[in-house]
C-alpha cells in the first residue's frame, strides 16, 4: 500500500490511493478479491478472518453505493461495521475532521474507511490514527478500491489488463475515478485514451502517461474497455459545458458512437449513472456489453480484500 | 531614551544599500540617530561615555523595513518576531479587525505603534471595507498616517474603480499596492494550476491569473501616471511585464516574498498545507525567473507576507486550510540563499529590504548616512543553522522553511538607538 506521497510505507497499513502502488501489490488484492468473489459465487463459506474487529465506515459525503459495499465487505469478513455520516453542513467546521478521527481511534477499530470532499482528506486522517484508513474517495483526488474493482472487472472478462486500449470518457477534471484509474491501467500495462470535451481536462493531464481525445469517435475507436464517467454537477463551479443536450450529443455513448470501438468490447460505468446525459440507457441495460452490474459485485470481493490485506498484513508477504 | 547617549558599532563590515558598497568601519549613534559612519566614524582615544559594540568583523546593516506584514497576532508578538528577524520597521496591511478603512483607525494603529519596540506603519484600505467598490479618504488617511493604500489580500479588481483610484491617487503622490491576481480566473483555486494540481486534484490557479491583472494595471497606469507597486509578483509572465512596463518608463515597482524565490509548487506535495499561500507557490521555471528579477532589478522589494495562522487553522485538508506563512525570522537567512548562491550581491539583496520600500514609501530609515534613524541590524551573513519554527518569537509557528538548512543570522537588532534584541549566542 501506499502512503499519500506514492511510497511504500513498511506496514501497509492504509490505502490512500493507486499511485506508488506496484503491480505486484495491485496483481496481489486483484488475485484475493478474485478469491472472495468465486467464494460468493459458490456459495461457499467465507472464513470470517476478521471476527470481532470494528470497521467504522465515516463518509461526509452522501454516498449509498459505496458505503454499502463496504459495509458488506466488512461484515462478509466477521468484522463489526459501523457507519458515520456527517452532516455536510458540518464538514466546513474543518475540526471535525481530525477530532472526529481521534475519537473513533480511541474506540480502537481496526479500519476506517473514509469519503471526504476535500482531496487530501483521507491522507490527513491517517497521520492522527494508529489504525489502518481506506480512501473511499476524496474530492477529485483517488478512489482507490474503485479502481481496484473496474480492474478486476476487466480481468475477469478479458482475462488481462496488460496490453488493452481503455477508453476512459467524460468527466476527468473533477473524478477521482478516473486519476486512480490512470495510475493503475498505467501501473498494469494498459494503453490509457481519455476522451472529454477540453473544459472537462485536467490541465497537464497527458503527463501522467495518457492520450488525450476530444473526438469521442476517434477516442473510442478500437479499444477494447469504454469506462464512462458521471458528470459530476455537485463539484461544478461555474458551466463547464453548454448544456446536458450538447454533451450528450457528442460525449454521450450511443449505439454510433460505440460502434467504433472494438466490437467485443466492454462498457463500464463506476455508477450512479446519468441516463441520457452521458450513456444511452439501451446501452447501459445491454448485458452483453455492460459490466456495470459485474463492476457492483466486484466491488465487495475487492473491498474485502483491501480490508483483508491490511488489517492482516498479508499484503506484506506478498509484495 | 538618553537624547545624548553615544553608541559606537565597531570593527563592522558596513554594508550601504544606497551606494551598494561593503566596507570595514564603524558606526556611531548619537539619541536616536546615526552621527556618523565610516573608517574614522569613532576616535577611540575620546571614548568617554560612549557604549562600544565590538561588531566583530560581522555585517551592520540598515533595519530592515519590511512592506508587507499582516497583524495575525498582537502588535507587540508582532514586534517580538519582527526584532528576532532584524526588521527594524513593519507595515501593516489593512484587513485588521477592525480594518484599517477610515481615519480614526488608521490614526488609533499610528498611535499605538509610538509605543511599539519597533516602528509600524498602517497601509490603509484603498476602497471601503475592501469591497473594491468606493475609494477611501486617501488624502486624509495618508496625513493619519497610512503610507500606501491597497485592498491587502484582494485585488482591486474593476477596472473603473482601479482608474479613478490611481486617477486620484496622483493628486496625493500616493502609492497603490496591487494583489495581483484576477478574482475570477483564482476563483476557488488552491494552489499553482498544472500537473500538480492535476495529479492531487486540487483546483488550479493558472499563472495568467498574475499576468492578466498586471498588463490591465499597466495600461490604467499609463493613462493616470499614478505610482503603483504589485505586492507580490510569482510568475515569469508577471516578472516579464513588470520589466516591459519599467523599460515604457512606468512608475511601476513590485514585490516578492522569499516563498517565491526559494520554493516551487513541490512543496506542497502531501497536502502540505504550511506551503499553500495566496498567490500560490509556482512551478520551478517561474521560481528562477522570480530569483532573475531580483538580480536584475525588476523585482524591488522583498516582503516577509508574514501571515501568522494557528495550527487549527492548518491542520486541515489542503482546501480548507488558511493560507499564508510566517515569514518575518526567516527574512535574512532566505535572501542570504541567494546572496551566498551568488544570485544577488548583499548589498542589492539589502537594498530590497532597505532604502528601496524607505523611498517608496516616503520612510526616513534604510539609510546608512548622518542624520538617519538609529535602526540597525547587526548580523552574520554565512552562519550555517537549521530553520526552527518552535524557536520563533512568533507565536504562530506556521513556516514552509521549518527545518530547511540555512546560511545566516540576525545577531542584534536597534531601533532608535536601542536594543532590542539579541541573539543568545551572540556577546558583542
Amino acid at each position: 500500500m501506499n502512503t499519500s506521497n506514492g511510497q511504500s510505507h513498511p506496514e501497509y497499513r492504509h490505502l490512500l490511493g493507486i499511485e506508488g502502488m506496484t503491480a505486484t501489490e495491485i496483481t496481489a488484492l486483484l488475485d484475493l478479491g478474485d478469491r472472495y468473489l468465486q467464494h460468493y459465487r459458490d456459495d461457499a463459506q467465507i472464513p470470517k478472518v476478521l471476527k470481532d474487529r470494528t470497521q467504522i465506515n465515516l463518509f461526509f459525503e452522501d454516498s449509498t453505493r459505496t458505503r454499502t459495499s463496504f459495509e458488506l465487505a466488512g461484515k462478509r469478513l466477521g468484522l463489526n461495521v459501523i457507519n458515520m455520516s456527517v452532516a455536510s453542513s458540518s464538514i466546513k467546521k474543518g475540526e471535525t475532521l481530525i477530532d472526529t478521527a481521534m475519537t473513533l481511534n480511541a474506540m480502537r477499530p481496526s479500519a476506517l474507511v473514509v469519503r471526504h470532499n476535500a482531496s487530501g482528506a483521507a491522507a490527513l486522517l491517517s497521520q492522527k490514527v494508529s489504525c489502518s484508513v481506506i480512501n473511499a474517495g476524496d474530492g477529485s483526488h483517488e478512489h482507490p478500491t474503485q479502481a481496484l474493482l473496474d480492474a478486476l472487472t476487466i480481468r475477469r472478462r478479458k482475462g488481462r489488463i496488460e496490453g488493452l486500449r481503455v477508453a476512459i470518457c467524460g468527466d476527468i477534471l473533477h473524478s477521482r475515478v478516473a486519476r486512480s484509474n490512470i495510475h493503475l491501467l498505467n501501473t498494469m500495462g494498459s494503453r490509457v485514451r481519455l476522451v472529454a470535451p477540453p473544459t472537462l481536462m485536467p490541465p497537464f493531464i497527458e503527463n501522467l502517461g495518457v492520450d488525450v481525445h476530444h473526438d469521442m469517435r476517434e477516442g473510442i475507436k478500437d479499444v477494447d474497455i469504454v469506462m464512462m464517467l458521471r458528470l459530476q454537477k455537485e463539484r461544478m463551479q461555474g458551466a463547464f459545458v453548454p448544456s446536458t443536450r450538447e454533451y450528450f450529443r457528442y460525449y454521450g455513448l450511443d449505439a454510433d458512437k460505440l460502434a467504433h470501438a472494438k466490437p467485443d468490447a466492454l462498457i463500464m460505468h463506476p455508477g450512479p449513472m446519468n441516463r441520457g446525459v452521458e450513456i444511452d440507457t439501451v446501452i447501459a441495460d445491454d448485458i452483453d456489453r455492460s459490466a456495470i452490474q459485474e463492476q457492483v459485485e466486484a466491488g465487495v470481493a475487492i473491498r474485502m480484500a483491501c480490508l483483508d490485506a491490511l488489517c492482516t498484513g498479508s499484503l506484506e508477504n506478498t509484495a | 531614551m538618553n537624547a545624548q547617549a553615544r553608541t559606537a558599532y565597531i570593527n563592522a563590515r558596513l554594508i550601504d544599500p544606497v551606494a551598494q558598497t561593503v566596507s570595514d568601519g564603524a558606526l556611531l549613534t548619537v539619541g536616536d540617530k546615526i552621527w556618523a559612519v565610516g573608517p574614522d566614524a569613532f576616535d577611540a582615544s575620546d571614548k568617554d561615555g560612549t557604549t562600544i559594540v565590538d561588531c566583530q568583523g560581522k555585517c551592520l546593516a540598515p533595519g530592515f523595513i519590511d512592506m508587507q506584514v499582516f497583524l495575525g497576532e498582537s502588535l507587540e508578538t508582532t514586534s517580538r518576531a519582527a526584532a528576532a528577524g532584524g526588521v527594524t520597521t513593519i507595515v501593516i496591511q489593512p484587513d485588521t479587525s477592525p480594518m484599517l478603512d477610515q481615519v480614526s483607525i488608521v490614526d488609533y494603529i499610528s498611535r499605538q505603534a509610538i509605543d511599539a519596540p519597533i516602528n509600524a506603519h498602517p497601509m490603509a484600505a484603498a476602497t471601503k471595507s475592501l469591497e473594491g467598490q468606493e475609494m477611501t479618504e486617501i488624502g486624509r488617511l495618508q496625513e493619519a498616517g497610512a503610507v500606501a493604500f491597497t485592498d491587502g489580500r484582494k485585488a482591486i479588481q474593476h477596472p473603473q474603480v482601479m482608474r479613478r483610484l490611481l486617477t486620484y491617487a496622483t493628486a496625493y503622490d500616493a502609492l497603490i499596492v496591487q494583489h495581483a491576481e484576477e478574482p475570477d480566473l483564482a476563483e476557488h483555486g488552491v494552489m499553482n494550476e498544472g500537473e500538480v494540481s492535476t495529479r492531487l486534484g486540487l483546483p488550479g490557479i493558472p499563472a495568467e491569473a498574475e499576468v492578466i491583472m498586471i498588463e490591465r494595471d499597466m495600461h490604467l497606469v499609463a493613462m493616470t501616471g499614478a505610482r503603483y507597486h504589485a505586492a507580490l509578483v510569482t510568475t515569469a509572465k508577471g516578472v516579464a511585464a513588470i520589466r516591459k512596463a519599467k523599460q515604457q518608463g512606468l512608475n511601476v515597482t513590485c514585490g516578492t516574498a522569499p516563498a517565491y524565490f526559494a520554493l516551487n509548487e513541490l512543496a506542497v506535495e502531501d497536502y502540505r498545507t504550511f506551503a499553500r499561500l495566496s498567490p500560490p507557490l509556482r512551478t520551478e521555471e517561474d521560481r528562477r525567473a522570480v530569483v532573475e528579477g531580483l538580480a536584475d532589478g525588476t523585482i524591488d522589494v522583498v516582503v516577509s507576507a508574514h501571515d501568522p495562522h494557528t495550527e487549527d487553522e492548518k491542520r486541515l485538508p489542503f482546501s480548507l486550510a488558511e493560507p499564508g506563512v510566517v515569514g518575518l525570522e526567516t527574512l535574512l537567512p532566505m535572501g542570504m540563499e541567494l546572496v551566498n548562491g551568488g544570485h544577488l550581491t548583499l548589498p542589492q539583496f539589502v537594498a530590497s529590504l532597505t532604502s528601496t520600500p524607505a523611498s517608496l514609501l516616503g520612510l526616513p530609515g534604510g539609510r546608512l548616512e548622518k542624520g538617519a534613524p538609529a535602526d540597525l541590524v547587526i548580523f552574520d551573513p554565512t552562519i550555517a543553522h537549521r530553520i526552527d519554527a518552535s524557536s520563533f518569537a512568533s507565536g504562530a509557528k506556521n513556516s514552509c522553511f521549518d527545518a530547511r538548512p540555512a546560511e545566516g543570522r540576525v545577531l542584534q537588532t536597534i531601533v532608535g538607538g536601542t536594543e532590542i534584541y539579541r541573539a543568545e549566542s551572540w556577546q558583542s
